[in-house]
């Protein structure tokens, strides 16, 4: 019985020391002047701009890969092309490229420079890199698999039984997807929509290269901190994390009320 | 069916166009300059400093998460302690904490602001502890089911049969639970080679070393070196490809092996 409480000391204080405790105390020093002080920080015209865009970045972002990731999911799952086993590996590909890479890729494809279509998006004074849609397009790139990987298994455990029956009472293909598929995984799409929107708030290194950093204007809350960290203004820094921490918290908060009903269903 | 095929056109031209055609723009930038360019790039000191500085500190936190992370995932379901449901939830949150703020956490509490006095910033043990946090739920989330599942009573027959509580750990246990470490650890390593964001507070980027592969890439960048960017991103994404599978396929042959 020793042993038991050895593994569980172990385990609980690695836990607390590599997670529990230094994120506590970010907590703690983002109110070391008390609650005025952190208040002010995250409601500069700064930050609030940075929060701002942070939020569009979520709502163009969520919404484009939650369609695109249940027509991928569907395409896998439920139809067979060539080509099916490559597109299911393709889609992970998100997962193995840095950041950083994903930031450099689309600034050879849109960059006014190295870009592929630079000159021509310069031609009529289209802007991506170093400014929203560049932004937008990395977000993407870095949160795209989430709701398809959700999604999948979901899709292959309810079957066909009930899409064939519903076809087979004269529903056409959209009423079936939206009165049987649709609610049947909308567990498992759920998730991948919290997981989007986790990873959406939360991207750093993919937007910092395409946007520019310019502060008030191209700047995210991640890259907010970063540069209220940079300029010694740590209360700044803090009080913005401590922000994105309890965003990430009701995050874990809504994974735990989803995920239970998803391994149900 | 042809909604059905317009479907999976919508999903192939979004695929492209968000991340399979600018990736291919890295590959085609790398070998601007032939293939010769490509090494010349690829072996610049700083950056072979760089990428052998993450390799070596990708594998260690690996071996680390197989360790630890199997011992929480064994903790979480086999051991009853008040607050394990919390615990339970927790572990997640380095997949829903924001890297920079990641990055901030730990130098709060490992910094030279540290309350207890433990300084690691601008280390190469400040780049294993910013990975380790990233990484922290791929084994557990891993393990975790696979022990869920695990039949207790081959357990309990060693046991009769005399065997110790190690050879029924080393015999029975480990080897069902071999396939779900070695698949957690294919992914943990694919995010480790390519971390960024958790690195940029803590580390100090010190080249040649405390500079990791993806801020090579990054200075790279900032510096107007593309073709040096891209052969470096090419690697980087070379070897995450590769390691998923030859642990994908481990994780399959370990499962095969166990039936």
């Amino acid at each position: 019985m020793r042993s038991r409480y050895a593994l569980r000391f172990l385990a609980l204080g690695y836990l607390a020391l590599l997670l529990g405790i230094p994120v506590a105390l970010v907590f703690v020093n983002a109110f070391q002047d008390g609650i005025g002080p952190a208040w002010d920080a995250v409601s500069t015209p700064e930050a609030q701009h940075a929060f701002y865009l942070t939020l569009v970045m979520v709502a163009v972002t969520v919404p484009l890969n939650t369609i695109f990731g249940v027509l991928a999911a569907l395409a896998i799952v439920r139809q067979r092309f060539r080509g099916r086993a490559l597109l299911n590996a393709a889609i992970d590909l998100p997962f193995a490229v840095s950041p950083v890479v994903v930031g450099l890729a689309l600034l050879l494809v849109y960059g006014s420079r190295d870009g592929w279509i630079g000159d021509w998006l310069a031609e009529h004074g289209i802007r991506i890199i170093f400014s929203t849609p560049g932004m937008i397009l990395a977000t993407m790139f870095v949160s795209l698999p989430f709701v398809v990987r959700e999604t999948i298994p979901v899709l292959r455990e309810i079957g066909t039984d009930q899409e064939q029956a519903a076809a087979t009472l004269g529903a056409g293909p959209l009423q079936t997807f939206f009165r049987v598929t649709l609610p049947a995984i909308r567990w498992g799409v759920a998730y991948g929509i919290v997981l989007t929107t986790a990873r959406a708030l939360g991207e750093f290194g993919a937007v910092s290269v395409v946007s520019g950093k310019l502060s008030g204007q191209t700047e995210t809350a991640t890259l907010y901190v970063e540069n209220r960290f940079q300029r010694f203004d740590e209360t700044g820094a803090y009080a913005a994390s401590v922000v994105l921490a309890l965003l990430a918290l009701v995050t874990l908060l809504a994974m735990n009320v989803i995920k239970p009903k998803e391994a149900r269903a | 069916m042809p909604g059905a095929a317009l479907g999976r056109g919508v999903a192939v031209a979004y695929l492209s166009i968000v991340a399979l055609i600018p990736l291919a723009a890295v590959v085609f930038k790398s070998l601007e300059n032939g293939t010769d360019g490509f090494w010349t790039a690829v072996s610049n000191p700083q950056a072979v400093a760089a990428l052998k500085l993450t390799l070596i500190v990708s594998v260690i936190v690996v071996l680390i998460n197989a360790l630890f992370g199997t011992l929480i995932a064994w903790v979480l379901v086999r051991d009853e302690f008040p607050g394990k449901s919390i615990v339970n939830s927790l572990i997640d949150l380095p997949f829903a904490l924001p890297t920079i703020v990641a990055g901030l956490t730990l130098l709060a509490f490992y910094g030279p602001d540290s309350p207890v006095g433990v300084n690691v910033a601008f280390t190469r043990t400040a780049v294993a502890m910013a990975l380790l946090f990233v990484t922290l739920p791929f084994v557990v989330r891993a393990v975790q089911p696979v022990l869920l599942e695990l039949d207790r009573e081959m357990e309990e027959a060693a046991e009769s049969l005399g065997a110790s509580r190690a050879t029924v750990f080393r015999r029975i246990i480990l080897p069902n639970l071999a396939p779900a470490i070695i698949a957690g650890g294919g992914l943990a390593f694919a995010r480790a080679v390519g971390e960024f964001g958790s690195l940029v507070l803590i580390t100090g980027n010190l080249p040649f070393k405390t500079e990791a592969a993806s801020f090579f890439i990054f200075s790279q960048v900032e510096s107007d070196n593309p073709v040096g960017a891209s052969a470096v991103s090419v690697v980087l994404l070379v070897v995450a490809l590769v390691v998923l599978l030859i642990f994908g396929w481990m994780s399959k042959r370990a499962l095969r092996h166990e039936e």
